[in-house]
């Protein structure tokens, strides 16, 4: 095989004992026929190499200088380490090739150089690509791109920065039409559709590596009813850590990697070096973290999706899913994450949190066994993300609407866009796209007489470029440690609504260490180290992924079979037939609601399998159905499973509650005073840049700037309700937050097939639900109107002597309970400003 | 809609969930920070937010003018966003504020964001504005009694069920009271920043706007 290869090549790859894999080789083939292509193959494969053996070989073949190819990674450090990756063999073969890397962190002097005079080999990320595109020079520097090669592109395609990469290789086809595309892929659930985005005719799949051994590991004693924490498995996760060089114990929410971290670090009497990484971290802390992974120096790392992609650290001998794994190909990535070789299965275990997690753990190796993968095929693209576009290549060079539109629909997230829309789109960046005519005057496009559009000014132009991307955070407060003199260092970032649940003195986890509040400054808050009480956690929105709709499929049909059961630990096989015995089971394709009476409540419990935000959705539907039947429905709590209702009355007719009309026409207007709504609106509007996230000279006074888009939602929603922005931002939350997709299908799945079951009492599948109550919460409008009477209430009752203060609630998990007490305690004395020191 | 009355410095005020302080007995409405024409302001600097700012402020100002009737209307500063603000109202606005000035005596108090007067509207301009025992102006002043002012935008979050339900809101205490911004576009300040809280050392009561109603809350003091 070595044959195939020409010197110097074949004698590097000899020389490290290596013999170039059949689909480098095919790699290498699609190359010389000038083919596009997907290659697919799972980690450790050489897939890298394989990306860049044919620019290697040209450029030694016909060394030249200027730009041949261009990679795009997902990840800034991941285009770093490949740089560094490649320059070792470039250097040992002698071979007359420049690499470098552009991203965010490339210093002013060197970008500017890089435009002037561009290395052969440049490695950058989607948003570069998106700052380079637009500088006026993109046409000279990319002219003679021979190849784009796209890594991971399993992690792009179907999302916002996917979009923008689609429109920048979109770009990259008419300032280069001759450029080839390669895309380098994981094993996926959809590889159509992954070529189809990538632009490859061609298909090249690696064959499969050794499968993953996974095992799932209990927690010594009872098996948790609820909760997702995973706590209880703490001592045998340590005991897993102490057996291993090193380990990543991944999570799958940051306020459960505070939790297992402090856990871990209570039992970790030998002090292993076991460290913390997760998105809302500093920066700085994050790398010394990877850095010391990188270095060997670590023994285990608690990691939430912040480390699902990167660069290939290889001292990796065990991954630890604690918590259910949502998805089989999200398991699959990060089990891959252990031990990036071919040859050898990497190990993993899964420590479930309570006994629908088993059921899932269950299933997701079933399906991993199975070699099912899962994950929706790429929605259409965000017109937000087109309308962030348009404007950056405004700024590049004037462009004709009709050519552009054609550009952009020969990109497959954008080859359903109707020409109204994107007309809508370029009208939206021009002035606002408002029906009322105001801001002629302030346009930010205007167009020449032969209908070219140029952007106005340059300092528009400076204004896009500093906002470019497509990430959205929730309004964040930096946290930041008292100095002696001022200000210390910043640990990292909270939400601000959980900054609202703390009063000076109070305790929270957070970067690993124990935090006492201190106060309040604009955009920060300012911490002390240590305190007494049981703290808090800051918990993100947003941050729960859903349940997937395969795994969920599969959890059903583990759950129908009986002869299965035995793959369960003993306690979960006697809740299922007890469940058989008292009720029934969820049925594969029917749905299954069960109603009973308790205290002085009604229930029912829906069991749904269609994940968080679906149920949430549909939690608010059926509630409002409930309340026209006059049943008086009192909440509603969601969980990846099932959907539980608490109301006055009694439900009946329930085969009615789940029609499919309640997802009629005014859905949409009554959706949209929702959170969920509000939110995806503040994305939307932000990555389309009617809200700026940097403005120039303003980062010193960001109130200055910062506009409240729920604000801006009602004046746009009450005057134009049909604009742009609000038909992406109901687009978006549709397949998004609020899922409707899936509970249109799931609804027309189960028509007919409602199985209502009318109990005397709770069911065992219901407790875990029933335990949740209190600790999940929904907000619209109505709700905060009455959660604000409700803790007034309690301040007058209390006030006056009509009520004593709550007491605990019991089956609320100690972490949510000291939460919810607090929450108590101030409905009683409320205490806005800090308090008093004696 | 219920407003909520309040005894201050002698005299019986009225608080409009809407976000208007009232003194029925002068026949007098103060509402503060409209931030008038934020939109367009924005605008010029590139933020080409939805145009109906003004609109908003101005149905919801009306709303007050038709419940209450006053005779005088003051508004405490940081009228408009910018000094040039009212050059650039729509002609359908400037029309309909000329009415309301028509029909109440407007004292428009200037703030920190319009400190000149502004050319062509009704009613006159004062830094600070004095009726008996209260003294209007735009941002609260240490060893002030009586006054009423608005310039901070508070709002407050209340805790509830493991959540926070935050709105804009009135603080007060026995000599001053803040009033919450009532522009369509005018974002809001913690009562727990310190800006605010060192204006009220002894504590206070903060009265969260509602739908309907009032919602209110003592606060501690500092």
């Amino acid at each position: 095989m070595e044959g195939t290869l020409p010197e110097p090549f074949a004698g590097w790859f000899a020389g490290r004992g290596w013999s170039p894999r059949p689909h480098q080789l095919a790699m290498l083939a699609a190359a010389r026929s000038g083919e596009s292509v997907l290659l697919i193959a799972p980690t450790g494969g050489g897939k890298t190499l394989a990306g860049f053996l044919p620019s290697l070989l040209d450029l030694h073949e016909k060394p030249r200088p200027g730009l041949h190819t261009l990679y795009v990674s997902p990840l800034k450090a991941l285009a770093t380490d490949i740089a560094r990756n490649l320059t070792s063999p470039v250097a040992e073969m002698s071979l007359p090739i420049s690499i470098e890397t552009r991203t965010g962190d490339t210093p002013a002097n060197r970008r500017a150089r890089q435009r002037e005079t561009p290395p052969n080999l440049l490695l950058t990320t989607p948003e570069s690509l998106a700052v380079l595109l637009s500088s006026p020079g993109a046409d000279a520097m990319f002219a003679g791109l021979a190849s784009v090669v796209v890594d991971e592109v399993h992690a792009l395609a179907g999302t916002k920065r996917g979009d923008q990469l689609a429109l920048c290789l979109a770009r990259l086809a008419t300032l280069a039409p001759g450029a080839r595309r390669v895309g380098l892929s994981a094993t996926i659930a959809h590889p159509d559709a992954i070529a189809a985005y990538i632009g490859a005719r061609r298909r090249i799949e690696a064959p499969d590596g050794v499968p993953p051994a996974i095992a799932m590991m209990l927690p010594e004693g009872r098996l948790p009813w609820s909760g997702h924490m995973g706590l209880d498995g703490a001592p045998e996760i340590m005991e897993r850590i102490r057996a291993a060089a090193m380990t990543i114990v991944f999570v799958n929410t940051r306020a459960q990697a505070e939790l297992i971290f402090q856990a871990l670090w209570k039992l970790n009497a030998e002090t292993l070096p076991i460290a913390l990484h997760h998105g809302s971290l500093e920066v700085a802390q994050r790398r010394r973290v990877e850095a010391a992974m990188a270095a060997g120096s670590l023994r285990a790392v608690v990691a939430t999706s912040s480390l699902d992609l990167g660069i290939d650290w290889g001292g990796i001998d065990q991954v630890i899913q604690v918590g259910a794994p949502k998805g089989v190909s999200r398991l699959l990535q990060r089990v891959g994450r252990a031990n990036h070789r071919m040859d050898e299965a990497s190990r993993a275990i899964l420590v479930p949190a309570n006994r629908f997690e088993v059921l899932e753990c269950e299933a997701a190796m079933l399906g991993v066994a199975a070699g099912e993968l899962d994950g929706d095929p790429p929605r259409p693209g965000g017109l937000d993300v087109l309308a962030q576009h348009l404007l950056l290549m405004a700024c590049s060079a004037p462009f004709h609407p009709d050519a552009m539109y054609a550009e952009i629909a020969a990109s497959q997230p954008y080859a359903g866009l109707s020409r109204g829309d994107f007309d809508d789109v370029l009208r939206f960046v021009e002035d606002g796209g408002y029906a009322l005519a105001a801001y002629e005057r302030w346009k930010k496009l205007f167009r020449d007489s032969e209908g070219r559009v140029h952007v106005r000014s340059e300092r528009v132009a400076r204004q896009a470029r500093m906002n470019i991307g497509t990430i959205v955070e929730a309004p964040m407060i930096k946290v930041r440690l008292a100095g002696k003199r001022g200000f210390g260092p910043v640990l990292g970032e909270v939400e601000e609504y959980f900054v609202n649940l703390l009063s000076p003195g109070d305790t929270f986890m957070f970067a690993g260490r124990l935090l006492r509040f201190l106060r309040l400054r604009e955009m920060a808050i300012e911490v002390a180290e240590g305190g007494s009480g049981d703290p808090m956690v800051p918990a993100y929105e947003g941050a729960r992924m859903p349940l997937t709709t395969n795994l969920a499929d599969r959890v059903r049909g583990l759950l129908q079979r009986p002869a299965d059961w035995h793959l369960f630990p003993e306690p979960v096989q006697e809740w299922l037939r007890l469940q058989k015995r008292s009720s029934r089971l969820p049925g594969r394709s029917d749905l299954l609601v069960e109603t009973f009476p308790r205290g002085d409540r009604w229930y029912l419990v829906a069991y749904c399998f269609e994940g968080r935000n679906a149920h949430q959705t549909l939690g608010m539907l059926v509630t409002r159905r409930m309340e026209r039947f006059g049943m008086a429905p009192l909440g509603f709590v969601a969980t990846d499973y099932v959907l539980g209702i608490w109301s006055a009355n009694q439900p009946t007719d329930v085969a009615r509650l789940f029609e499919q009309d309640i997802l009629g026409d005014d859905v949409e207007a009554w959706m949209a005073d929702s959170s969920m709504l509000r939110r995806t609106f503040r994305n939307v509007a932000v990555i389309a840049g009617l809200i700026e996230r940097h403005h120039p000279g303003a980062e010193k006074n960001r109130r200055q700037v910062t506009v409240n888009s729920d604000l801006i939602y009602d004046v746009l929603r009450r005057h134009q309700p049909d604009h742009i922005l609000l038909r992406a931002t109901r687009a978006d939350a549709a397949s998004g937050l609020t899922d409707l997709g899936r509970i249109a299908a799931m609804l027309a799945r189960v028509k007919g097939r409602i199985t209502h079951m009318a109990l005397s009492r709770v069911s065992p599948l219901a407790v875990p639900v029933l335990l949740d109550i209190g600790r999940e919460s929904v907000r619209s409008g109505d709700d905060e109107e009455a959660l604000l009477a409700e803790a007034e209430a309690a301040l007058v009752a209390e006030a006056t002597g009509e009520a004593e203060p709550p007491g605990p609630t019991s089956n609320v998990p100690a972490i949510h309970r000291r939460n919810v007490e607090r929450g108590r305690r101030r409905d009683a004395q409320l205490q806005l400003f800090p308090r008093r020191r004696a | 809609m219920t407003a909520a009355p309040l005894h201050f410095a002698g005299e019986r005020l009225m608080l409009d969930p809407a976000g208007a302080l009232i003194w029925p007995e002068a026949g007098l409405l103060a509402v503060a920070d409209l931030h008038l024409e934020k939109g367009s302001s924005y605008a010029k600097r590139g933020m080409l937010l939805p145009p109906w700012d003004t609109r908003a402020t101005l149905d919801r100002l009306a709303l007050l003018l038709r419940r209450w009737q006053p005779r005088i209307v003051v508004a405490l500063g940081d009228s408009f966003h910018d000094g040039e603000g009212a050059a650039r109202l729509p002609e359908g606005e400037l029309a309909r504020l000329a009415a309301m000035t028509g029909f109440s005596r407007f004292v428009w108090v200037m703030g920190n964001h319009d400190p000149t007067p502004q050319a062509g509207l009704g009613g006159h301009f004062v830094e600070d504005y004095v009726a008996g025992p209260l003294l209007f102006r735009h941002q609260a002043r240490r060893g002030a009694e009586g006054e009423i002012s608005g310039h901070f935008h508070p709002k407050a979050a209340v805790p509830a069920r493991g959540c926070a339900v935050s709105r804009p809101c009135f603080v007060t205490d026995q000599r001053r009271i803040v009033l919450p911004a009532f522009g369509a576009y005018t974002g809001g300040l913690d009562v727990r920043d310190p800006a605010i809280a060192r204006l009220f050392p002894r504590g206070g009561r903060a009265f969260l706007l509602g739908r309907d109603r009032l919602f209110s809350f003592a606060i501690g003091p500092r």
